[in-house]
């Protein structure tokens, strides 16, 4: 879809959250000069084409006590990387998977897995399970769990 | 810990991940599914934010049909200059978020630009002002999107 610069403004106006009030949508029209109707359709086809992948609550995951977060790396063949990719993304437990450049020689990993737990013990038990049960012994992997949290905020558009 | 939440909180996080009605009466129409009043999700949902469970109430763009830039990029920072390093590369306003990872690779951070050709000017700003080397790893290819949390 192609966007004109209200959608801009009203990308802009809602980046921090809808307003907690009866009729939230009226509430951003005022602020643009958009009628609830207009907000309401405008915010839809965004949706249908993608603009905004999903609208709702973002939670604080570790606030929620999902505090054990592994960033998972393979360092996949590349004429397997499709195959496993769509097998690991499947996964119940694994929240993102996308394939990433190598830096070779210091970064040789090709597909990133995000796990979400509550334990590291927990996570690891889940990896090495799913090690053994996806038969991946022979494709090299790393387990980068999550440290300090220095900034947490969802990207801004102007 | 943060306090508690009851089934009516965990009921409303589980449900409203995903996606949020749109309609005039957005919070009426959820309330309604979940069986309380308009009113009292509101007020949940102010509380879970005031103790910071949630970070927001609203959407998560796509960042390149934005026509913006967005970036995954790693850092080897030797743990005596971490503080010092950290504090360089989140006084990026293009930084959205900044993790340590137990890892030689240790410092990941995401960057969000305005336009995808940003993002390798501020890698370049970001080089230039802390001395060490940013490694960009773009997403090449997404298998799965559907990051929600059970609570």
């Amino acid at each position: 879809m192609v966007l004109n610069e209200q959608d801009y403004q009203l990308i802009a106006e809602i980046q921090g959250g809808l307003p907690l009030t009866s009729h939230p949508y009226a509430a951003i029209g005022e602020r643009i000069g958009l009628d609830e109707q207009a907000v309401i359709d405008r915010i839809d086809t965004m949706l249908t084409s993608g603009v905004i992948k999903r609208l709702g609550i973002v939670v604080r995951h570790r606030e929620l006590g999902y505090t054990a977060n592994a960033m998972v790396v393979w360092d996949v063949p590349d004429e397997r990387l499709d195959e496993l990719g769509e097998r690991l993304g499947a996964l119940e437990c694994i929240t993102l998977c996308y394939q990433r450049p190598r830096r070779l020689p210091d970064w040789p990993y090709n597909l990133f897995c995000m796990i979400h737990g509550q334990e590291r013990s927990k996570v690891l038990a889940y990896i090495d399970r799913l090690v053994e049960s996806q038969g991946l012994s022979d494709i090299p992997h790393k387990v980068l769990f999550s440290g300090r949290r220095f900034k947490q905020r969802g990207a801004r558009y102007q | 810990m943060t306090p508690a939440l009851d089934d009516i909180d965990r009921a409303i996080l589980n449900r409203y991940q995903g996606g949020f009605p749109i309609c005039e009466r957005p919070y009426q129409a959820a309330a309604e599914q979940l069986g309380i009043t308009e009113q009292e999700l509101i007020q949940r949902l102010e509380r879970m934010l005031a103790q910071k469970q949630l970070s927001r109430f609203g959407p998560m763009y796509h960042a390149e049909r934005l026509g913006g830039g967005l970036s995954l990029c790693a850092m080897r920072i030797p743990e005596d200059r971490y503080e010092q390093v950290t504090e360089q590369v989140n006084s990026f306003p293009e930084v959205a978020h900044n993790y340590a990872r137990d890892h030689a690779f240790n410092m990941w951070f995401v960057l969000a630009t305005e336009t995808p050709e940003r993002i390798d000017a501020v890698l370049k700003e970001i080089e230039q002002r802390t001395g060490f080397r940013v490694y960009n790893m773009p997403k090449l290819q997404e298998f799965f999107i559907g990051l929600k949390f059970e609570v």
